[in-house]
């Protein structure tokens, strides 16, 4: 490998990234006039997300929030392998909707979002659009060792290591990959997070939202979608 | 099959054949001559399922291979021509007018390797990666566990212990110092 040295490293790509389906255009309608759209400004709130204060009678906000956790709606969105689980988990064997627990079609219906196992740059893309597009409050529940650390894809290019750097995480499921079982005991361990008011961390992500934004930007050079996504 | 094989030989300058298994075989072919080889195993000898195109890169040689894996169906037959090309200047004949499904090959080498396929369809378009801007990623000049450690925010891993020496200075102190050699 001595010879490596010499070889000549090809030039960095410089590479400008831009989706159509964003730019400014000009639009005729059906009566003939000329109307200029922009989509980035037209189509998407850019109000940052605000921070939900909790009630301020102690007893309605404990109340509120023992309703919340016995209504835990699963985004379905199956981030890495790990969403294999998932299928047996809403099946008569495992039967998570004995613990309030159904699954959604949309983010815009749904208030957990389970990342299931290894997160591609690309992937983490849609991730953040789709939390940003649930509605408050939100939770996030993380399987297995890749949102922790990387798990095996630690070395890879192309998977992120830490999940929590990018969105938080209200609770963690350990394992490669966690079984059914390990999941049931994760929404357990969310709800009694909830109840004891401590999932807020919707709130964390409004309180934060620049840094949490700066540290997407870092790995998603084709940030071609508006910064918040309502 | 080694008729066909001696049969191309002469006309193409195959090199390195390897008769792997009864029904594969591999055989090299210069650069000039892998599209009309593979033209004629498609049109004459019945190769008509083009398998896959992959590539290999060999940092230590300056070269890539590339191999295209046809099959003969009604035979049950495999043949993998491999075709070394440079690295430095990695330009490749394209081959989509064969089989259309090599477009999309050519786009992953493309991406993967930074193999250039003139004429290729969509050929620069993102194919699996998005919005990647540093070398390709699996050339081997590529440390991917350090862009890794750049860029994921990497979490400080456990220390682990070699279990030989742990057994040996935590669990079972004495067992250890019983070997006839530390008896002295």
């Amino acid at each position: 490998m001595s010879e490596e040295k010499n070889i000549e490293q090809p030039s960095k790509q410089a590479k400008t990234f831009e989706n159509p389906y964003y730019a400014k255009r000009e639009v005729t309608g059906p009566d003939g006039q000329k109307f200029i759209v922009d989509p980035m400004k037209d189509y998407f709130s850019d109000e940052c997300p605000t921070v939900h204060e909790p009630n301020s009678i102690p007893v309605v906000e404990k109340f509120l929030n023992w309703a919340r956790a016995e209504s835990l709606w699963v985004l379905g969105f199956g981030t890495g392998c790990g969403s294999i689980e998932i299928g047996p988990l809403l099946t008569p064997r495992f039967d998570a909707f004995r613990y309030g627990v159904m699954p959604r079609p949309t983010p815009r219906q749904s208030n957990v979002f389970i990342i299931s196992g290894y997160l591609a740059v690309k992937t983490l893309k849609r991730v953040i659009r789709s939390y940003e597009q649930m509605p408050n409050p939100k939770y996030v529940l993380a399987l297995g060792s890749c949102t922790i650390n990387g798990g095996m894809y630690y070395d890879s290019y192309n998977t992120i290591n830490r999940l929590d750097q990018y969105i938080p995480v209200d609770a963690y499921v350990a394992g490669c990959m966690p079984r059914p079982e390990a999941l049931l005991a994760g929404f357990n361990k969310l709800k009694e997070l909830i109840k004891a008011g401590k999932a807020e961390n919707a709130n964390e992500y409004a309180k934060n939202f620049d840094w949490y934004k700066a540290n997407q930007k870092k790995i998603i050079k084709d940030w071609n979608m508006p910064d918040y996504n309502w | 099959m080694k008729d066909l094989i001696n049969k191309l030989s002469k006309a193409y300058e195959l090199s390195d054949v390897v008769y792997q298994r009864p029904n594969f075989t591999y055989a090299t072919a210069n650069k000039e001559n892998v599209i009309s080889l593979i033209t004629q195993l498609r049109d004459l000898e019945g190769f008509s399922h083009f398998v896959l195109l992959s590539c290999v890169d060999w940092i230590e040689d300056n070269i890539f291979q590339l191999s295209y894996i046809l099959n003969n169906p009604t035979q049950k037959y495999d043949l993998a021509i491999r075709c070394m090309i440079d690295r430095k200047e990695a330009t490749m004949t394209s081959a989509h007018h064969l089989w259309e499904q090599i477009a999309t090959y050519q786009r992953e080498l493309k991406e993967m390797y930074g193999i250039e396929f003139p004429d290729s369809p969509r050929l620069n378009e993102d194919f699996i990666l998005e919005g990647w801007d540093d070398i390709p990623p699996m050339r081997r000049e590529f440390d991917t566990k350090k862009f890794s450690e750049e860029t994921f925010f990497p979490r400080e891993r456990p220390q682990s212990n070699d279990p030989a020496t742990y057994m040996k200075n935590k669990m079972h102190p004495d067992e250890w110092d019983n070997t006839p050699s530390s008896k002295g």
